[in-house]
């Protein structure tokens, strides 16, 4: 990691109810560096991107942008601020043709040149959603969904990639497809963090890992040692 | 009139028809919009349109041009609806769907017995300009009242300008996308409380619009005439598809259609049915189809 850490959480706990999800968890993701979180369903990934982007208040710990506390804030102006989540499941809008999706990536700009820019930027890296820009997005297949979903986040130019299971429900030709996109990014310096069940797939392009199980850390170290260690794969992978 | 069945008579009952229908889709827009921005079935819409009245006639009595009357009691309208999400509504926000709904209804009683306070129970006379009411004949024994005309034109004006708004501008997109995804639309830094309060101007905005029109028509108002437009407009809504501006026009048209026809088929003795049947065929439409025409869409979503 080069330079202070531009997100950093610190002895975060968050609840859903009376339900623990995360019992005092610290992580930090450095400028261009792409960190992936690993564990089982339940260990609390999601939970902690939901935490990241202001979706779920910590009840105890903080979260710091570039040094400044932002638990608690709105997630609009969270995602405003350049933290930009692509959530778990998709979620593009079905309703809206895929540009439109793409344009609403850029809202947070507000700026029409940055904004085409951007459009032919993420089309180069999709091509295929150069032909489909007109048709309603609930029309894609799950792959494209999954990739209008990824190049709608970087309409918004984020300073912060959050990849909710960007593999999820792929078929195994697509997840290279999109892991490919992604090493991309990453050769451009985007800064990531991405929740993965596919912990193969997610420590090859990650520079580092956290494992996290019932909500605690477990792990973390460079995803080069995890790849060889035995208790990822005892912990993580279950076999 | 005409003798049912010739041309003549199914002209003028689609001048009727298209004349009643865009009241009908005016009114019906803006309780969809706020629907499909935060699950509410606003029930004070209606009283939204009695305050525009009055803010209407208030102005008519001070003397100004009716043009300026007419773009007061829009702007009032618009005015009020953004009062009313910030009073009412965005205090409960996040509150059960019930808890909002029992708040509409207060502040449609609220407003209703501030009109009584204010104005009296009293039916009062809200004389318009020869302009709306006119009625032309063009021919044969048709007539083309003007307030079709004007609700006409008015209708295809506003709801066009709120077509290209939602379909070409970066707030209009924002908007559809909160109406549709509201956890996906913060994380792309859009503010749900803007869209909502963009959602309740435009809409009353728009229910100002038609109760101009249904003024017109009714030549009086009283505190009370804002049930009968919320009922039609929740109606119109539920014929087309709940929640989508599409289906709000359309259904506020069919609505109209529905209307005029029965009245003018149905034989004398039983026109006074008219409505129990009107929603004896929203009983049927909704057995076929319980989304609505258009809910088709949402149904497949799901």
């Amino acid at each position: 990691m080069d330079g202070p850490p531009v997100l950093e959480l610190r002895n975060v706990e968050a609840a859903y109810g009376a339900i623990r999800a995360l019992h005092g968890l610290s992580l930090s993701l450095g400028p261009g560096e792409v960190v992936a979180l690993l564990g089982p369903n339940g260990a609390g990934k999601t939970t902690t991107l939901r935490v990241i982007s202001g979706l779920l208040r910590p009840v105890r710990g903080q979260v710091l942008y570039r040094g400044r506390e932002i638990s608690g804030r709105p997630p609009a102006l969270i995602a405003r601020m350049g933290i930009i989540q692509c959530p778990e499941g998709r979620q593009v809008f079905k309703n809206l043709t895929v540009r439109e999706n793409l344009i609403l990536g850029g809202y947070r700009l507000g700026d029409p040149d940055r904004e085409r820019r951007n459009l032919e930027r993420v089309l180069t890296l999709f091509p295929m959603l150069k032909e489909r820009l007109r048709q309603p997005a609930g029309l894609l297949s799950g792959g494209q969904q999954q990739m209008l979903a990824i190049a709608r986040a970087l309409m918004a130019d984020p300073e912060i990639l959050l990849l909710d299971e960007p593999s999820l429900g792929l078929a195994p030709r697509v997840v290279e497809e999109v892991f490919e996109a992604l090493a991309q990014l990453k050769a451009q310096g985007l800064t990531m963090l991405i929740v993965e069940q596919n912990a193969e797939k997610a420590l090859e392009l990650a520079d580092r890992a956290y494992v996290l199980e019932a909500g605690r850390m477990v792990l973390a170290d460079t995803a080069s040692r995890l790849r060889e260690n035995p208790d990822l794969i005892r912990i993580y992978l279950g076999r | 009139m005409h003798a049912a069945g010739s041309l003549e008579f199914w002209i003028q009952q689609l001048i009727n028809a298209l004349g009643l229908g865009s009241q009908y889709a005016l009114m019906a827009v803006g309780l969809a919009m706020v629907f499909a921005v935060m699950r509410l079935i606003n029930f004070a819409h209606g009283t939204v349109m009695m305050a525009s009245a009055y803010i209407g006639l208030l102005l008519l009595q001070a003397g100004m041009p009716f043009p300026l009357v007419a773009l007061g009691a829009i702007a009032g309208a618009a005015a009020l609806g953004v009062l009313m999400e910030r009073i009412a509504y965005r205090p409960v926000r996040g509150a059960s769907d019930v808890a909002l709904l029992l708040n509409s209804f207060a502040v449609a009683v609220l407003l209703e017995n501030l009109a009584i306070m204010l104005f009296s129970p009293r039916s009062r006379p809200f004389p318009m300009p020869a302009l709306l009411t006119r009625v032309f004949h063009p021919g044969g024994n048709l007539f083309l009242p003007s307030i079709h005309l004007w609700a006409f034109g008015g209708a295809l004006l506003a709801l066009s300008g709120l077509a290209l708004f939602v379909t070409r501008t970066r707030l209009g997109l924002a908007m559809r996308a909160a109406a549709e995804n509201p956890v996906a639309a913060q994380l792309l830094g859009i503010e749900i409380g803007k869209v909502t309060v963009l959602a309740f101007a435009i809409g009353s905005a728009m229910a100002g619009l038609a109760v101009l029109f249904w003024t017109a028509h009714v030549g009086t108002i009283n505190p009370g005439m804002g049930f009968e437009p919320v009922l039609k407009a929740f109606v119109a809504c539920v014929i087309g598809g709940f929640g989508t501006i599409q289906g709000a026009v359309l259904g506020g048209y069919l609505l109209g259609a529905l209307e005029i026809v029965l009245q003018g088929l149905l034989p004398s003795g039983i026109v006074g049915y008219r409505d129990a049947m009107v929603y004896g065929i929203l009983i049927l439409i909704l057995l076929v189809r319980p989304g609505g025409i258009l809910g088709y869409l949402e149904a497949e979503r799901v």
